[in-house]
């Protein structure tokens, strides 16, 4: 089903944001909500978001390719997303990092066995001052969580396999 | 004193619209609609002193007074792009004080008659974006944002619109790019956006903190905000303090506050008691000063005083550096955060980083001789000065104040006699931005 077709309500939503003529601005609400249900764009979606800002197909898959948060490969249903940049990596997220991965017994940039988490290292998330944190990317949206150390995570990623929802502890 | 950006410090349930109109909020806008001309709530701006708080520095009032009155539509796009490492104060503004901001967004709108006004979050700022839109539908029902304001022609809508996870996308001009549905890449200038902006036409781009200053400088004066802070700074600043202290955090203070105020008094100290090594006061674009001296920390925090140590004040985002780091892994950090960060417009920057980031990675691997540091400083320097937007330049200011302030340490990190060639894996392709 197409996008206009599965989201109506939504993609007139978007649109209406912007003027008439520069219809193009909606792209990138667009991919996100494309997004949503799989987790990466596929090239069907990618064709349903050019078509209704009118550009090519192309110029969609420039923007997935030029922007961090746009995928283009299916991995983990959540992406935990750590930020290991100058500020945190004082206050310990390398050693947070390290730390997640060996219990995950994954390296960073992995999924786990079961498809369910893809850890990823990210730059700066603007929480500099509650590192180590990570941003978790899944079918609702993207969350922070922050101050965190493995066993609070692990027990995230468990409430996460247990109900499909993020309930913060 | 009081806050003046962190109310919500101050104000329980500050983000909620009743308690925030309890406490003045929304008058200062609606008496501008009702009784003011848009230049003349520019002047006020203007006389008071504000400078932009997104890291140039650049006269609020004087920006809004640059927009070009033959070219309509107008429009304005608060920077809501936080993404400079060591800067997280945007983001507790918008969280605690979302009114406040928003009225700062609707005054600067209405003084440069723009009826329509984005706010360009970051998109990890996703729950940012969900509460801003509730505060956003709030105001439309409370008829302060809509058409035909309190009985006035003037109308105004405001949308947020969610960025990708590009840094580059906090440069204005990328902006404008990234709203109009392109990829984030700085335009030529000039023309500058209060000419040529958004879809064209005449665009005024502020920052979060900004903004949030401007509904107190309509409701107390200009004269008021520039009795606070220094002559060349006026009024307050939200300092964002991290790296090596006991508490980081925000820290909403007068320009001309000292560093030792800053990392003592509020910071709590330096963990385990070290000396603070350099700091990095505008976060990862910093130049590193040094603090081999104890009177650096006397020195009073403000866009022309922190010149004079070397580096620039910029968004007020503080990494302390201790005496424990070692500067060759700074830069290693800094240079791969600009290397992912470029958006390989401009070849000294695209290759440039490249080039540093294999270079530095080369020495923390051990692999390192002394032609390697005399190299990457050489790398960083045909950066300088080539580069569209300030991205190329930021990319180089701890690599060469490191190098060049910090020599023993880079002297350690490599060996003195040339090594054998040594295969080292480059790092891939071009990255996303």
């Amino acid at each position: 089903m197409s996008l206009e077709k599965k989201y109506p309500e939504e993609v007139k939503q978007i649109l209406s944001k912007y003027p008439p003529e520069q219809k193009r601005s909606a792209v990138m609400p667009l991919l996100y909500l494309a997004q949503r249900e799989e987790g990466y764009l596929t090239k069907t979606a990618m064709q349903d978001v050019a078509r209704i800002v009118g550009i090519t197909e192309t110029d969609v898959a420039a923007l997935v390719g030029f922007y961090t948060l746009y995928h283009d490969k299916k991995e983990g249903k959540y992406r935990m997303q750590v930020c290991t940049d100058l500020p945190c990596a004082l206050r310990g997220a390398e050693e947070f990092m390290e730390d997640l991965c060996s219990n995950l017994g994954i390296k960073v940039g992995e999924t786990t066995a079961d498809g369910f988490v893809t850890v990823e290292a990210v730059t700066c998330l603007a929480a500099c001052d509650k590192a180590p944190m990570f941003q978790t990317q899944g079918p609702d949206g993207i969350k922070y969580h922050e101050n965190m150390n493995v066993d609070r995570t692990m027990e995230l990623i468990s409430v996460l396999r247990r109900s499909g929802r993020e309930v913060e502890k | 004193m009081s806050y003046i950006v962190l109310r919500h410090r101050d104000i329980p349930d500050f983000n909620k619209l009743d308690v925030y109109q309890k406490n003045g909020g929304f008058a200062a806008f609606q008496s501008a609609v009702t009784k003011m001309k848009p230049n003349e709530v520019t002047d006020v701006v203007k006389n008071s002193g504000l400078r932009g708080r997104g890291g140039a520095g650049f006269p609020t009032g004087m920006k809004w007074a640059f927009i070009d009155n033959k070219n309509w539509p107008h429009y304005v796009v608060a920077n809501a792009d936080e993404s400079e490492p060591g800067t997280f104060k945007d983001r507790e503004i918008m969280e605690g004080n979302p009114f406040q901001f928003l009225e700062g967004l609707a005054l600067a709108s209405y003084a440069v008659g723009a009826n329509v006004a984005y706010v360009y979050l970051r998109g990890e700022f996703w729950q940012l974006g969900i509460l801003l839109d509730e505060k956003i539908a709030e105001m439309e029902k409370a008829g302060i944002l809509g058409d035909k304001l309190w009985g006035t022609d003037y109308s105004l809508r405001i949308y947020t619109h969610l960025g990708a996870g590009a840094y580059i996308c906090g440069e204005e001009t990328a902006m404008l790019e990234s709203l109009e549905g392109k990829r984030g890449q700085p335009r030529v200038r000039p023309p500058f956006p209060p000419a040529y902006g958004l879809y064209g036409k005449p665009t005024v781009i502020n920052n979060v903190e900004t903004l949030t200053n401007v509904p107190m400088i309509l409701a107390n004066g200009a004269e008021w905000y520039k009795a606070i802070g220094t002559a060349d700074s006026a009024g307050v600043k939200v300092f964002s303090l991290s790296g090596r202290v006991r508490k980081p955090g925000n820290y909403e203070l007068p320009f001309g506050t000292t560093f030792r105020e800053l990392i003592y008094t509020h910071g709590g100290g330096v963990q385990d008691s070290r000396a603070v090594k350099a700091i990095m006061p505008a976060g990862a674009s910093s130049s590193l000063i040094v603090v081999n001296d104890e009177k650096i920390l006397d020195t009073p925090m403000d866009y022309a005083t922190v010149r004079t140590l070397g580096g620039d004040l910029g968004s007020a985002s503080v990494i302390i550096i201790d005496d424990s780091v070692s500067m060759d892994w700074l830069v290693n950090k800094t240079v791969h955060f600009f290397k992912h960060e470029s958006c390989g417009k401009c070849t000294p920057c695209r290759e440039g980083t490249y080039w540093m980031s294999n270079i530095i990675e080369r020495i923390q691997h051990g692999h390192g001789t002394t032609g390697d540091v005399d190299l990457l400083l050489n790398v960083a320097k045909q950066i300088q000065g080539k580069c569209l937007c300030a991205l190329g330049e930021f990319s180089t200011m701890a690599v060469v104040t490191g190098i060049e302030r910090f020599p023993q340490d880079f002297k350690n990190a490599v060996s003195p006699a040339p090594l054998p060639p040594v295969y080292v894996k480059e790092s891939e392709g071009m990255e996303k931005a």
